[in-house]
C-alpha cells in the first residue's frame, strides 16, 4: 500500500525524492502519512482537493484483504 | 536524460550521424547546432566541421504508459496496457482479470486514475495530450448506458412537463448525454452546479 501511494504521488511532483509515507496501525484503521516537499504541496491537493481527492479514490479502491479501514492523511 | 554531440562536414550530416548514434528518429531528439562549420578554401584550408548537439526527448506517452503499469501492479492487479494516438488524444485500454476493481462503482477509480493518468502525461511534456483510460470496454458499454438513460429521462421530463436534474457526472459523461439529446426539440439540456457536483437538466 505505502509502494502504491509513492507510485502514484512520485511522478506527480517535482521534488520526488521528499515524497515520504509514515504507516500507523490503529485499532480499527490503517492511517497513511504522507508527506511532500513544500514546493509540491498544491501538486498533490489541487483545485479543490481534486487531486488528493483522485488519490483518495484510488488507494481506497486497492484495499483487499485488511478489514482495517484504511485513511490516507496528506500533509 | 540521454545526450549526444556529434559532427559533420554540415549540419545535416552531423544530426544524422547523431540519429545514428542514438539510434532514434528526428523528432524524438531536440537538437541544438553549436558550430555550423565552415566549408574553408577549396574545402581543403580552414575548414571547420558542424557541431550540433541532440538531446533525447522523454518520450511522454511511454513513460506515463509504464506509470500506470506501476500503480495498476501495486493494486494487485495484472493488466495489459494497449496505447492508441490519434491528434493529440492517447487511449490506454487495459485488459485483464480483476478489472472490476479498477473501474468501481460507477467508473469512479477508472475516472480517479485517467485524470491522475493525464496530469503525470503533461507534466512537463511539450506537447498537450487528452486521455482516455479504458477498461475491458468500459467506456463503450458507458456510453450505451448513458444513452439509454438519457432516452428515459427525456420522456420523463416530456411526461410530467417539468425539469429532470440526472446525478453528477464527469464533463465527457455529460457530453454523451448532450449530444445524445441534441437533435430532440421538445427538450433543451443544460448543466448546472460547480464540479464536482456539476449535473444534467433536462427540461421539456
Amino acid at each position: 500500500m505505502k509502494a502504491l501511494i509513492e507510485s502514484i504521488v512520485k511522478p506527480l511532483v517535482d521534488h520526488p525524492e521528499d515524497v515520504h509515507v509514515r504507516e500507523k496501525e490503529e485499532d480499527t484503521k490503517v492511517v497513511y502519512h504522507l508527506t511532500v516537499h513544500q514546493n509540491d504541496v498544491g501538486k498533490v491537493i489541487g483545485k479543490n482537493g481534486r487531486i488528493a481527492k483522485a488519490i483518495r479514490t484510488v488507494v481506497y479502491a486497492a484495499k483487499s484483504d485488511s478489514t482495517k479501514r484504511i485513511y490516507l492523511d496528506i500533509m | 536524460m540521454r545526450e549526444i554531440t556529434a559532427s559533420g562536414q554540415t549540419v545535416e550530416e552531423a544530426v544524422q550521424s547523431a540519429l545514428e548514434q542514438l539510434d532514434t528518429t528526428r523528432d524524438q531528439v531536440d537538437i541544438s547546432i553549436i558550430d555550423e562549420g565552415k566549408k574553408g578554401i577549396l574545402g581543403l584550408f580552414g575548414s571547420k566541421p558542424a557541431i550540433v548537439k541532440a538531446v533525447v526527448l522523454k518520450n511522454q506517452i511511454e513513460e506515463t504508459k509504464a506509470f500506470i503499469q506501476e500503480v495498476i501492479k501495486n493494486m494487485n492487479v495484472d493488466v495489459n496496457i494497449k496505447t492508441t494516438v490519434i491528434d493529440n488524444h492517447v487511449t490506454y485500454e487495459l485488459n485483464g482479470e480483476k478489472i472490476a476493481k479498477l473501474i468501481g462503482k460507477r467508473g469512479q477509480t477508472l475516472n480517479a486514475l485517467q485524470y491522475l493518468v493525464q496530469l503525470v502525461l503533461n507534466k512537463d511534456g511539450k506537447q498537450y495530450y487528452s486521455v482516455t483510460l479504458d477498461a475491458e470496454g468500459y467506456r463503450g458499454r458507458r456510453k450505451e448506458t448513458l444513452e439509454a438513460l438519457a432516452k428515459k429521462m427525456a420522456e420523463k421530463a416530456v411526461r410530467i412537463n417539468k425539469k429532470v436534474s440526472l446525478e453528477p457526472m464527469p464533463a465527457f459523461e455529460r457530453k454523451i448525454i448532450h449530444s445524445a439529446l441534441q437533435g430532440r426539440n421538445d427538450i433543451s439540456t443544460y448543466s448546472d452546479g460547480v464540479e464536482p457536483h456539476r449535473h444534467i437538466v433536462i427540461k421539456p
